[in-house]
């Protein structure tokens, strides 16, 4: 496959960027669309221009690091992936493919696509864990029965990478999807309930103070996310947080 | 040569760690706020270790290359972590547990070490479910097992296929807390560059920042080495793109050995490389086994067929296939050890039996499962169960229920349906058990310098079982690492914090910036990548699932030779003060082209099979590993000399005093 | 407190309070309203009632025009806080791709919906103010019915009322199902709730709409 490739380019963090018009011919639709920019970065070097900058690690789906919004959308065109595991049989011979970083506010760009997502890192230790010491004295696992629903909907909650695409396909760079996974999963644990109070008031203020816009229940977040994270999670955290305003 | 002492201690196995614990010296509350401990990597054994140590007191230093901690590659690990908790009251213990591991490590790991860990074990999921962390439950609300390979109880706890991810935010979450409380200061993209040791012991690193390209000096009192495993020596393996034995290596060329580096896990159930420009492998969980049947043709011809994609495997009679581990193992089936099963699976592919365009390829195939779970599901529900249309249909449903997200992974990379094909897997690097050499506490030959989880050679022996990388990493980090730390800073509660403006740090820093320099202003024309590909053929090749003197000898040259040419001829573009990738893979790649050379070398000294190490020259007559105890029943733990290939072995004889040494048998 | 008044979460809150306030409003409106197709003297009755009852006059009325006020003036507020919080835009974004064009575009449909506002309000309210409280004009309990009609006479008010409530459908479609979610409500009924609001969205901008066309056909 042949393919234009429209591609945001900034030096660094300060420096103003734009767009960049690169093609690339003898893509294959077997390939990673990652594959497809290592591809790309080869010759690139080879032509002695700097190799495009992007954030990748597992290139499975898991860890979180890429971050492409593709063609308008966060990870690209396809469902319930990551970047990493859209494969190029999603595109055509002749593609124009626009990629740029993930943008926000919160999230700004470091160099290239790779943009600095510490706000999501800032949210959580303001209140993303449990009290409990590691010393291992704690109480047998199996003391403590959870009903599997529940259970399951904390895992559902938990099984978030932290990637950013929900912020990054919401029209108001809302990060409500994110930090109410993770409110959700201790607000449904027994383990969360002790400290339930304090960890939404201080999550929830710690993400309006990194500048996230407001959630207007678009859903796009939903849509995007590579884990398929429910919205049923914002409307808990909803909950909570008023819930906990009301106790003091 | 010279003997190592592991400084295991005295008394019966099921007391040593106890009694240990006893006897060695402790840090006070107060003293610990003098002392700071630097943590590298922050995975299951970094993170949980740079929480603990934090939560005692001590003043922690973490770094990771990656842009947050959670992002470390454990989080990939898919199906489980083992615990002697016998919940599932099958006959699981402590001992048995232990047993397996040192069996299933083909007797090439030490006793004390394991029975620790199997002790520890238990710990790790009270700890885990306190924190939070979502595992598998049944319908009564309890934790739910399976079954892993290798073993005949189900010890297996796990969330889902991402019981990596949950144990990692599990530690991650123990982290952010102490970061909240400024216990931990955290370092995002920076990646160690060089230990610094002072009157000969680990008291600093040198970092880049992977943004601003600024080299950093760190202070500390000890340094914990957490960096993982080096898989990424092959280029391609299931590690993330990210992975590399910098950390591990540096160290070692400052004085720590090396053990082992050649047993290295090969991974039965991988995604087969599709083309060459394929920059990973994908791993299915070994929980696949659990329920699917691995199989080739029984006739070349079918094979060759297929390949051509003039038959499907669907098409195929049941007597044309070949159940080649069910036929070789029938006690163990398809659940024999990870070396074994992917041993197998070469040996099939190279008579030609393989099943896709490079005929390296098996199929996983879940069609019986899939009936068997819908016969029963039917049976339950009060439905025909000689509707097979109706029986497929609830078998699918089950079959999704357990491994929906790995089905989904498959067919997006394969684009192939696995419900309906069986799925194509073959073996690829996944772990390392090698590492860098420490004793019973942890502590490598540099004093002051610790290595824990994947990092240290670790307590796998020449094989690890599945299931066991996340009960080490987490072990080591919460259980074991924070009490022998101890021990040794507790002679450090006068010394005061540690100057950074010293010599030593003031060499180590010019190191750095001369290699970084050499680098950017080396007049090459080649990528770093061309020269890691290589670099991953050649191990690949010649020390991959089998190995032979005459190859391991070819490999220790060319690799050398490699080595000499990347310095010559690589291309990194851009500059050493920005965010350069080239740059950070380079220094990477440099230090993989040593290891490759002692990988090949410790290879080729250790003349017998064992494990996921397969010497061509020491085999039973029907093909299966033979161990040669008489003359290996070693660590072998190399010194760096200069030269990876004039590294010095020195040995830690395994005594087996609880087990006794057996040939493995899986039949 | 401070911190509840400032935040993301409470903002919407008071978004969806206002938006439910103002929907309860209508449906009240709404059946007033359609009473004037089939009996000038229903109608008649409730209109008299609304306009000279102490309550409604004076402690409901201003409450709805806070609410109004309320809920336009921090929807733009909101609006503007999130075109901000994204920095640099996209040059391609395809927000069709994951979210509904009512969903986004709850600012223009919204805007439509004030706009119409300052015309209905122009249209009755004002003349009514000016007929009880200015003028003081004798209370006359059968003047409604003709008034209303009197105003659907002119077919270009007809076609700008028609489309006003096709914009306040869209607007309702996203906000009624929203709004519950924002308050936290998102359970096994959702889909029932969500199935209701498509009724309410639909239905109710569409019997204003009926109702002013009837009217004009019919005068």
């Amino acid at each position: 496959m042949k393919l234009k490739l429209k591609i945001w380019r900034q030096e660094n963090a300060t420096a103003k960027g734009s767009m960049h018009t690169y093609s690339l011919d003898g893509v294959s639709p077997d390939m990673s669309f990652l594959e497809m920019m290592d591809m790309l970065n080869e010759q690139l070097m080879e032509q002695g221009i700097d190799p495009v900058a992007f954030d990748h690690d597992c290139r499975e789906g898991i860890c979180g690091a890429c971050s492409m919004f593709i063609n308008g959308e966060a990870h690209g065109p396809d469902r319930l992936i990551t970047t990493c595991q859209l494969h190029m049989r999603k595109f055509k011979d002749g593609d124009t493919i626009h990629i740029e970083p993930f943008r926000a506010k919160p999230f700004p760009v470091i160099k290239d696509l790779v943009v600095d997502r510490s706000s999501f890192d800032r949210i959580q230790h303001a209140g993303g864990f449990v009290s409990v010491n590691t010393s291992g004295n704690t109480q047998d696992a199996n003391a403590l029965p959870i009903e599997k629903e529940a259970a399951d909907k904390a895992f559902d909650a938990a099984s978030c990478i932290g990637c950013g695409a929900c912020v990054a396909s919401c029209k108001n760079a809302s990060a409500m999807l994110f930090v109410s996974a993770k409110v959700s999963q201790y607000a449904l644990l027994p383990q969360g309930q002790v400290e339930a109070t304090d960890r939404v008031m201080n999550m929830v203020k710690q993400m309006d103070e990194e500048g996230f816009g407001n959630c207007t229940n678009t859903g796009a977040c939903e849509v995007e996310c590579p884990k398929g994270i429910s919205l049923e999670n914002i409307a808990r955290m909803n909950r909570e947080y008023l819930t906990a305003n009301l106790k003091g | 040569m010279a003997r190592l002492d592991a400084k295991i201690p005295e008394g019966p196995i099921a007391e040593k760690w106890t009694n240990h614990k006893n006897n060695i010296n402790l840090v006070s509350p107060a003293n610990k706020r003098q002392i700071d401990v630097i943590v590298v990597g922050t995975g299951l054994a970094g993170g949980s270790a740079a929480a603990t140590l934090a939560e005692l007191g001590y003043n922690v230093k973490a770094f990771c290359f990656q842009d947050s901690p959670r992002r470390a590659h454990s989080i990939a690990a898919q199906g489980g972590i083992n615990a002697a908790k016998n919940y599932q009251g099958d006959g699981d213990s402590t001992y048995r547990l232990f047993y397996d591991t040192v069996k299933g490590g083909d007797y090439r790991s030490r006793e004390a070490n394991v029975y620790r860990l199997a002790e520890v074990s238990t710990n790790i999921i009270d700890q885990c479910v306190a924190q939070g962390v979502p595992c598998a439950r049944d319908y009564g609300g309890l934790l739910d097992n399976r079954s892993f390979g290798g073993v005949l109880v189900s010890r297996t706890f796990y969330a889902k296929g991402q019981t990596g991810q949950q144990l990692l935010l599990g530690a991650y979450s123990a982290m952010n807390r102490q970061i909240g409380r400024g216990k931990i200061k955290m370092y995002n993209r920076h990646e160690m560059l060089d230990l610094v040791k002072v009157d000969g012991k680990a008291r600093g690193i040198i970092t880049r920042n992977l943004v601003t390209g600024e080299i950093e000096r760190h202070a500390a009192h000890a340094v914990v080495i957490a960096s993982g495993g080096y898989g990424n020596l092959f280029y391609l393996s299931t590690n993330a793109m990210g992975s590399n034995v910098t950390a591990a290596w540096k160290i070692h060329k400052q004085g720590a050995y090396f053990a082992n580096p050649c047993f290295t896990q090969i991974h039965p159930t991988c995604i087969p490389v599709s083309g060459e420009n394929q920059s990973k492998l994908t791993l299915m969980s070994e929980s696949l086994r659990n329920d699917g049947r691995i199989w080739v043709p029984k006739k070349k011809e079918d094979a060759a067929a297929i390949r051509e994609g003039k038959l499907k495997p669907t098409e195929l009679a049941e007597e044309d296939r070949d159940y080649y581990l069910e036929r070789r193992y029938p006690a163990f089936g398809n659940l024999v050890p990870r070396d074994v099963a992917s041993r197998a699976a070469k040996e099939r592919c190279d008579e030609g039996y393989g099943v896709n365009k490079t005929g390296e390829a098996v199929y996983l195939d879940f069609a019986d499962a899939i009936v068997r779970y819908g016969k029963e599901k039917a049976h339950v529900k009060g439905l025909d169960e000689s509707d097979m249309g109706l029986v497929r249909k609830l078998g699918k449903e089950i079959i999704k229920a357990k491994y929906g997200n790995l089905f989904q992974m498959y067919e997006k990379i394969v684009d192939q349906n696995p419900y309906e094909t069986p799925m194509m897997i073959y073996p690829a690097v996944h772990y390392t058990m090698g590492g860098v050499w420490v004793d019973y506490n942890l502590m490598t030959t540099v004093p002051g310098c610790f290595a824990i989880g994947e990092a240290n050679f670790s307590d796998h022996g020449a094989n690890r079982l599945g299931a066991s990388a996340l009960m080490q990493g987490l072990a080591d980090g919460y259980f074991v690492l924070p009490y022998t730390i101890g021990d040794y800073l507790a002679d450090d509660i006068r010394t005061g914090p540690i100057a950074t403006d010293s010599p030593e740090f003031e060499a180590a820093e010019a190191s750095v910036r001369s290699q970084i320099d050499a680098f950017i202003n080396n007049n090459g024309s080649k990528t770093v990548d061309y020269f890691h590909r290589k670099l991953g053929k050649i191990i690949w090749d010649k020390c991959g699932m089998s190995r032979n003197e005459k190859q391991l000898k070819e490999a220790i040259r060319k690799v050398k030779a490699l080595r000499e040419a990347f310095y010559k001829e690589v291309f990194v573009p851009g500059t050493a003060d920005s965010f350069n990738e080239p740059l950070a893979k380079a220094l990477r790649v440099a230090d993989f082209l040593e290891l490759g050379e002692l990988f090949a070398k410790d290879a080729l000294e250790r003349t017998e099979s064992c494990g996921g190490h397969f010497r061509e020259e020491s085999q039973s007559p029907e093909g299966e590993a033979l161990r040669d105890d008489a003359n290996f029943t070693f660590v072998s733990a190399w010194e760096y000399k200069g030269e990876p290939s004039e590294a010095k072995l020195h040995k830690e004889e395994l005594k087996y005093e609880n087990i006794e040494l057996k040939t493995r048998s899986y039949k | 407190m401070s911190s509840l008044l400032s935040s993301t979460i409470f903002r919407k809150v008071t978004m969806a309070l206002s938006g439910l306030f103002l929907m309860v409003f209508l449906a009240q409106h709404f059946i007033i309203n359609i009473t004037s197709v089939f009996s000038a003297t229903i109608f008649n009755q409730f209109s008299h009632f609304m306009g000279t009852n102490a309550l409604v006059q004076f402690l409901l009325q201003p409450i709805l025009i806070g609410g109004v006020i309320f809920h336009f003036v921090l929807g733009f507020v909101l609006e503007l806080q999130n075109s901000s919080a994204r920095g640099i835009k996209y040059t391609v974004f395809k927000g069709n791709a994951n979210a509904s064009w009512v969903s986004r575009n709850m600012i223009i449909s919204g805007a439509t919906v004030l706009a119409f506002l300052a015309l209905h309000f122009y249209d009755f309210w004002v003349p009514e103010i000016n007929y009880k409280y200015i003028e003081f004009l004798p209370e006359d309990p059968k003047r409604y019915h003709e008034e209303l009609v009197h105003k659907f006479e002119d077919l270009g008010r007809v076609i700008i009322y028609v489309i006003s409530f096709f914009f306040l459908s869209l607007h309702l479609l996203h906000g009624f199902a929203s709004a519950f979610q924002s308050m936290g409500v998102n359970n096994k009924y959702t889909p029932a709730l969500k199935s209701f609001g498509k009724v309410y969205a639909i239905g109710i901008p569409l019997g204003f709409a009926f109702i002013a066309i009837f009217h004009f056909l019919n005068h």
